[in-house]
């Protein structure tokens, strides 16, 4: 059998690599890093950097993302998860923000910066006051609505015993009708479809 | 089972023959002129080809040009951040050809340069690594054929039929044999401390893609993939290294891996609480939902796969699959699930895979409604979309696994439908 363990492949990672690569923020705050932002300054950040695509307030340019106000949709027909909506972690939002915006330029914002917008955002969404400072400090106090309503995936309780049955195989339906027709909607690209080339 | 001199096929047969009246099922006609295809010189017969030297690395047939991912414009704001879709039904068995492999991006492709390729294991290890490139091929390798389902595949389609082929409707998902190094070496390479429960895997694309996965997923099975099919892996399908993550939902097949972080909570980033939850009708949300579902289609006929030849005998096909083991079993229905029928597998099954099926029978040139039911390893019976409705409402988005069905028609062309 092949050897298992200890290879004594790779090196060490040094502090300064380590730091480099690991951004990462949880919801406990692991990871934030000193600095603080109000939500003025936050403003005047995301006018110039996140309004062309998110809009002024949040509310979404066309088909890029909205990230602000849906409350109370979540269990109508049309939900519109949002940050202050449906996201149930602060930490998220900061760490998404630092790590991956604005799209196109990445990790471009000091941590001053993702701090500033993402007070403004909590601002949007009627989560803080217009003058609220996030800081590492005072991330903790900062607590987002729909935090509770997430819980673990429960498809082995709800699903998978119902849908173990054994199956009918004769004479399982009385009759069948067409409830619904994708050719009435017309949405395929050119070409996709109806065996087009 | 499906042989066409089966006893219950004949049944079938002598069924439908009684309400249809007088099918009988004939050979062609015969050719009143003889066939030019045959009876003249053709150019490569005559004239000498391209030579060894003129394809490098070869490429399909002129005539398959039309075997190409696809992408939806309007399904998403930007290309960069968006999916393509494998053409399943030109293809068969159960390998799909690299160049076909549908993609999912979410800051475009990254263009890595294996010579700077670093991976990293840090956090609540004994001592944080960086691997080289070829410090990972040192490693003992294992190969493993899996599927790889994008969590959003049949997604577009939970408030009823909406785009016209399987390509669209079920294409977020290839299958391709991955070679690499069990995560679980490079783990113990660092020495996971006792208090880890869980790792985030990073990429190092503009998306930082990160997901957390438990630790017990990570030492079981996962890979740390260089190679599908054999050869490196395709940029956009993560190259040089990509987290493979079997039977569990695409998103956390993290590409171009970069960093694996062990921690004792998991981190709750961005693909695992905006994206990746999935919204029930009381307005909670299912969070952590990894594995796929057992679930199938029929590939061939389909709206994109016309029967092209008129009533007779002919071969239905189509692929089933599941995250939770095998696929033993697929029934099909013609009826639209009056009757069902064992279709039969063919191919190699291979834990957490695509598995091929398909029914052999005599279409008597009659409409059909065309469905496939998959049945997994454990026991568990694809649901039908309905039922999985009773249970998630239409707004969850992800991991919808319901039965699909084609309405084919006398003339051979099939469309996405819902019915009764």
């Amino acid at each position: 059998p092949s050897r298992e363990g200890d290879f004594g492949l790779g090196r060490a990672a040094l502090p300064e690599e380590v730091a480099a690569w690991d951004i990462d923020i949880r919801p406990d705050g692991q990871g934030l890093p000193e600095g603080s932002g109000d939500v003025w300054t936050g403003e005047e950040l995301f006018v110039e950097q996140c309004a062309m695509c998110h809009g002024d307030f949040g509310e979404g340019a066309g088909r890029w993302p909205q990230l602000a106000m849906g409350q109370g949709t979540l269990e109508g027909p049309d939900p519109v998860k949002t940050v202050g909506s449906y996201w149930p972690y602060l930490s998220t939002v900061w760490d998404y923000v630092h790590r991956a915006m604005p799209f196109g330029n990445a990790q471009s914002l000091s941590p001053d910066e993702v701090y500033a917008i993402t007070a403004y955002i909590l601002y949007l969404n009627e989560v803080v006051e217009d003058d609220f400072v996030l800081s590492r400090e005072s991330f903790a106090e900062v607590t987002m609505p729909n935090e509770d309503n997430f819980y673990m995936d429960d498809r082995p309780e709800v699903e998978l015993a119902r849908f173990s049955e054994a199956p009918c195989m004769e004479a399982c339906k009385d009759g069948v009708e067409i409830t619904m027709h994708a050719r009435v909607l017309d949405v395929t690209p050119e070409g996709g479809g109806d065996g087009g080339g | 089972m499906t042989d066409t001199r089966d006893p219950s096929r004949r049944g079938f047969l002598t069924g439908a023959l009684a309400i249809g009246g007088g099918f009988v099922a004939a050979r062609a006609g015969a050719e009143t002129a003889p066939d030019p295809a045959i009876t003249e010189l053709q150019p490569w017969q005559q004239y000498l080809g391209e030579g060894v030297d003129a394809r490098p690395y070869g490429f399909p047939s002129e005539h398959e040009a039309h075997v190409v991912r696809r992408n939806v414009p309007w399904l998403t704001a930007d290309a960069t951040s968006s999916v393509n879709f494998t053409p399943l039904h030109e293809l068969d068995g159960i390998i799909t050809p690299n160049g076909l492999c549908f993609e999912r991006h979410h800051g475009g492709i990254a263009e890595l340069d294996p010579g700077s390729y670093r991976l990293m294991i840090n956090g609540l290890v004994d001592s944080p690594l960086v691997f080289t490139m070829q410090d990972l091929l040192r490693f003992p390798r294992e190969n493993r054929v899996h599927f790889l389902e994008c969590a959003a595949n049949s997604g577009m389609e939970w408030r009823g039929a909406q785009l016209n082929g399987c390509q669209f409707t079920h294409g977020m998902i290839h299958n391709v044999m991955y070679t690499g190094v069990p995560l679980r070496l490079l783990l113990e390479e660092a020495g996971v401390r006792t208090s880890a429960a869980w790792i985030l895997a990073e990429g190092a694309d503009a998306s930082g893609m990160t997901r957390s996965i438990p630790l017990e997923k990570a030492l079981d099975d996962c890979l740390v993939a260089f190679k599908m099919n054999g050869e490196a892996l395709r940029p956009e399908q993560g190259y040089p290294v990509r987290l493979v993550v079997p039977g569990w939902e695409g998103n956390m097949w993290v590409k171009w891996l970069r960093r694996i972080e062990v921690g004792d909570q998991p981190w709750h980033h961005r693909e695992e609480t905006s994206k990746y939850t999935d919204l029930l009708p009381d307005g909670r949300a299912r969070r952590f939902t990894w594995e796929m579902d057992a679930k199938s289609v029929i590939t061939s006929p389909s709206p994109q796969a016309p029967i092209p030849h008129g009533p007779g005998p002919m071969v239905l096909t189509g692929l089933a699959w599941s995250g939770r083991g095998t696929i033993p079993r697929v029934d099909v229905t013609l009826d639209g699930g009056v009757t069902w029928t064992e279709a039969r597998m063919s191919g190699p099954s291979f834990d957490k895979s695509l598995h091929r099926f398909y029914h052999d029978f005599v279409w008597d040139g009659r409409p059909m409604l065309l469905q496939s039911r998959a049945h997994d390893s454990t026991g568990y019976v694809q649901p039908t979309k309905d039922a999985l409705r009773e249970i998630r409402g239409e707004n969850s988005i992800y991991h919808n696994n319901g039965i699909q069905t084609w309405a084919v028609n006398e003339s051979g062309v099939a469309e996405n439908v819902e019915i009764s």
